[in-house]
């Protein structure tokens, strides 16, 4: 939390020698006359000067110094422990964490004290090391940026490429944090891909993730992990096309209605009602259909001498496709209204009736553009996850029937990662391999409907 | 082809019947759009009906009265008014005494099972109230205790009488003691305390949203404070400065598929980033904020470059003619009038962020955490998360109280929606 003073101080450093800067300025302006840019641009330069490579040692040295020290503090840990064959580095630096903040339990090792010991004193140094720095870094920057300034310099020209500069830095965060993604993903699903050869993972018909100790104690088949993910891959498209069953019928025909046959003050009525559907968090419809919706399938399929499971793919889909409704109307409704007026009007012309326009004319000249809203609640519902978590269950049922548990991937994706985990497990690791195709298969779907879209737009305009 | 002509009759005829039902054919077109419309609706209203049906009695729940004696010497042994001495205090027995006056129980078996009435949490009510006020030490004074979950599902009927004993949760000695307490009228129904003011507990009946709601407001604080900055500078870049070429369309295509990537891999991405290369903790809100920073932008992004493309360009050329620089007519025209519009984008982004759950699950903040968070490099959870796990208690009275939270994360997301969809009405200027 020291840090905090330290960031504030920079500032503190940087806002005179913004003042020195606006000054000094202001006297070449009354003494000559004459000043290439406004007074207060040379400020900004000097601030600019002294503040971002003060700020950025401050970055460096925070950030690293921990990895450092983890770095360093195996001198510390002795071989015998080191070659343990439970030797892991993370707990042992939990242990020592532990202690420097004040936390026992038991009676720690004498080594596990001496290292904690110096790693508060190392940090002790690199707090001090970092003020030192970079408030040094402050005054010679903004000093160096002082010395810059004379009448013809063009301060507001150096200001502004500083700024840009930092403008385009930002947008390259979108970027890496794709990058971060696709190494994250990437990286894990390999070293999954090397346990479990990939033609099982794609092709396997059972899933039973499974710990290492899990797999040892089981006895017999069922203690032995598989991962084949058909089964997941089969619960998510059965849910998935539950929720379209729901929503493409209810979407399209609201749709039709509001921008066909609904009066402007209706339109505007109607529209932001149907949207608050989307706008529920997810959890609040996987809370609404493990509590309301799945007891009611359950008791209404009693009646009709169905089994229906508690937790059925039914339930999930159903309020799935309750969700994915305004994906599907709002984007088709858009598309509907685009169709231009002069298609309508020859329709009517030739005496049709407004079905027979709708019908014949409008549907076909917006199809491509539904398809393409069709295809982004489709992918909408394929990366869905809280519902499914809470109401489609976790049996990785291979079952085409509606009324079976099923499980999907993101739920597996959850279950697999929620709480502490080993990351050189093959169950861990297959979590990010779900992850990967899961990805594929959704950035796949945005591409084609976005294409599909696009395609049908530059058409008409 | 002989085909010879309809008389103009016959023609007519037909028109007029094909006409019918063409006419009857449209009605059924609007009527289904209609019954649509109306279906979708009913879902939406049936949703709130199921969830404030339940939610609402989540508010309250059942005390009991009970004239406590403060003995000092027993509620604070070591005489000090110490938060240690306090909590080593015998209140559960003052509390327990005071509630056998009442009932009056006889022997011990009795005595145990009049011990499950109240809420385990009685004995730190007291020494909250007598940190707060030592005066009362030494007195005897009415208080209002929480009953315990049982006796509250008992009180509200989920536990029915006719059931056999075996299988209720409480006995019938419990449900006499329940009676005579209710003859006595010392059971009240009131607003609980705990659902605003309580932490995560295992207990229904002392469980409350404090702790999951501050969690929230930090996470959305630094989602906040990373997301906006960087999603203003991105648009501005993108909007204004950024060259026709390669690397600017790379940007464009990767924002434009972070929005369509699902929430779930953006919490895998804080697990195996932020977490994993980093090193940092878990369960704190700075990651959580951080992960929906990222997931947020894309967002933000778009909907500032949306506001700023729509000012029109004889501002900007007025700005340029009086010899403004780009940078200048950016920042001193452009962006003051396209910040009603970047804030409305960024308010339905952060109320996204607020009901998400899915990516915070995989950054650990889940877990069980009775603390109250006092900084962002403390373990929370948040609202949506607190839902999910208290859906997940097999007791009945959580259901109510989850319902109760979910009221309150739906009104503040409403809260939201609103001042974005006023922000759009009142300020955004129509050019």
């Amino acid at each position: 939390m020291t840090l905090i003073y330290l960031i504030l101080i920079l500032l503190f450093i940087s806002l005179c020698w913004f003042y020195l800067g606006n000054n000094s300025a202001k006297i070449i302006k009354t003494k000559s006359g004459r000043l290439h840019s406004l007074a207060h641009y040379y400020g900004l330069y000097v601030l600019l000067y002294s503040f971002l490579p003060s700020f950025f040692v401050f970055i460096i040295i925070s950030v690293f110094d921990d990895l450092l020290f983890s770095f360093l503090i195996n001198d510390y840990i002795p071989d015998n422990i080191k070659i343990e064959p439970d030797y892991n580095k993370t707990i042992i630096l939990a242990q020592i964490q532990n202690l420097i903040d004040g936390i026992n339990f038991g009676n720690p090792s004498d080594w596990i004290i001496l290292a904690s010991e110096k790693m508060q004193e190392w940090f002790k140094i690199s707090t001090i090391s970092n003020y030192c720095f970079s408030i040094l870094v402050a005054i010679i920057g903004g000093y160096l940026g002082f010395k810059n300034i004379d009448q013809d310099f063009r301060s507001r020209n150096s200001v502004e490429k500083i700024v840009i500069f930092l403008l385009a830095l930002s947008s390259v965060i979108a970027i890496l944090t794709t990058i971060g993604i696709i190494f994250s993903v990437i990286f894990e699903s390999l070293r999954f891909f090397a346990i479990i050869p990939a033609s099982e993972f794609l092709f396997g018909l059972t899933w039973n993730p499974q710990f290492e100790g899990a797999e040892r104690a089981g006895s017999g088949q069922e203690g032995l992990a598989s991962y084949g993910s058909v089964p997941l891959f089969v619960g998510t498209l059965l849910i998935s096309f539950i929720a379209i069953c729901i929503a493409v019928p209810v979407g399209l025909y609201s749709a039709i209605y509001l921008s066909e046959y609904s009066s402007k003050k209706e339109r505007s009525f109607f529209k932001p009602l149907l949207e608050i559907l989307a706008g529920i968090p997810t959890v609040v419809y996987g809370f609404f259909a493990a509590l309301t919706v799945a007891p009611m399938l359950r008791s209404g399929g009693s009646l009709l001498g169905l089994d229906v499971a508690s937790e059925s793919a039914l339930a999930a889909g159903f309020v799935m496709g309750i969700m994915i409704i305004p994906f599907v109307s709002s984007l088709s409704d858009d598309v509907i209204n685009a169709v231009p007026q002069s298609l309508r009007d020859a329709g009517y012309a030739l005496g049709s009736t407004k079905n027979e326009v709708i019908l014949k004319v409008i549907l076909p000249a917006a199809l491509p553009g539904i398809i393409g809203s069709i295809i982004l609640a489709v992918s909408r519902a394929i990366g869905e996850t809280m519902i499914v978590v809470m109401a489609a269950g976790l049996a990785a049922n291979l079952s085409f029937n509606p009324l079976d548990a099923v499980t999907t991937v993101t739920a597996q994706i959850v279950t697999i990662l929620v709480g502490d985990q080993e990351f050189e497990s093959a169950k861990t690791l297959s979590a990010f391999a779900l992850a990967l195709t899961l990805i594929v298969i959704t950035l796949i779907l945005n591409f084609y409907a976005l294409y599909i879209v696009k395609k049908y737009r530059e058409q008409y305009e | 082809m002989n085909k010879s002509l309809m008389n103009a009759k016959d023609a007519e005829l037909i028109v007029k019947s094909s006409v019918l039902k063409r006419r009857r054919k449209d009605k059924r077109l609007k009527f289904y759009g209609r019954s649509t419309i109306f279906i979708a609706l009913s879902f939406l209203v049936f949703l709130f009906y199921s969830i404030f049906e339940k939610g609402i009695p989540g508010f309250f729940q059942y005390y009991v009265t009970l004239d406590v004696n403060l003995d000092q010497k027993r509620l604070d042994p070591k005489g000090d008014l110490s938060h240690e001495s306090l909590y080593n205090g015998d209140g559960r027995g003052l509390v327990l005494e005071a509630l056998y006056k009442v009932i009056k129980p006889k022997g011990r078996k009795e005595k145990k099972s009049a011990k499950k009435i109240i809420s385990s949490n009685a004995d730190v009510r007291i020494a909250k109230m007598i940190l707060n006020d030592p005066s009362i030490l030494g007195k005897t004074i009415p208080i209002t205790f929480a009953v315990d979950d049982d006796i509250d599902s008992f009180l509200r009927g989920y536990i029915k009488r006719d059931t056999p004993e075996s299988d209720r949760r409480i006995n019938d000695k419990v449900i006499n003691f329940v009676d005579i307490l209710v003859k006595e009228n010392k059971v009240i129904y009131k607003f609980s305390d705990y659902i605003l003011t309580g932490s995560a507990s295992r207990s229904p009946e002392i469980a409350g949203i404090k702790g999951a709601l501050i969690g929230s407001i930090l996470t959305l604080v630094v989602c906040f404070f990373l997301s906006f900055p960087l999603g203003v500078a991105t648009a501005v870049y993108l909007e204004g400065f950024a060259p026709k070429n390669k690397i600017t369309e790379i940007i464009e295509i990767n924002i434009n598929n972070l929005a369509a990537v699902p929430s779930v891999v953006f919490g895998i991405l804080g697990l195996a980033i932020f977490i994993g290369v980093f090193g940092m903790p878990r369960s704190i809100p700075l990651i959580g904020g951080m992960v929906l920073a990222i997931m947020t932008l894309p967002t933000i992004i778009i909907s500032s470059r949306a506001a700023i493309s729509a000012v029109p360009p004889s501002i900007k050329d007025a700005a340029y003619g009086v010899g403004a620089s780009k940078l200048q007519t950016l920042m001193h025209h452009v962006i003051p009038l396209a910040i009603p519009g970047m804030l409305t984008g960024t308010i339905i982004g952060m109320a996204r962020a607020l009901g998400e759950t899915a990516p915070l699950l995989m950054i650990g903040m889940v877990a069980f955490i009775v603390d109250i968070p006092n900084s962002i490099q403390e373990p929370a959870t948040v609202l949506p998360v607190q839902i999910f796990m208290w859906a997940d208690f097999a007791e009945r009275m959580f259901i109510n109280k989850t319902s109760s939270a979910t009221i309150i994360l739906l009104v503040f997301l409403i809260l939201m929606n609103a001042i974005a969809v006023f922000l759009r009405n009142k300020l955004e200027r129509r050019w």
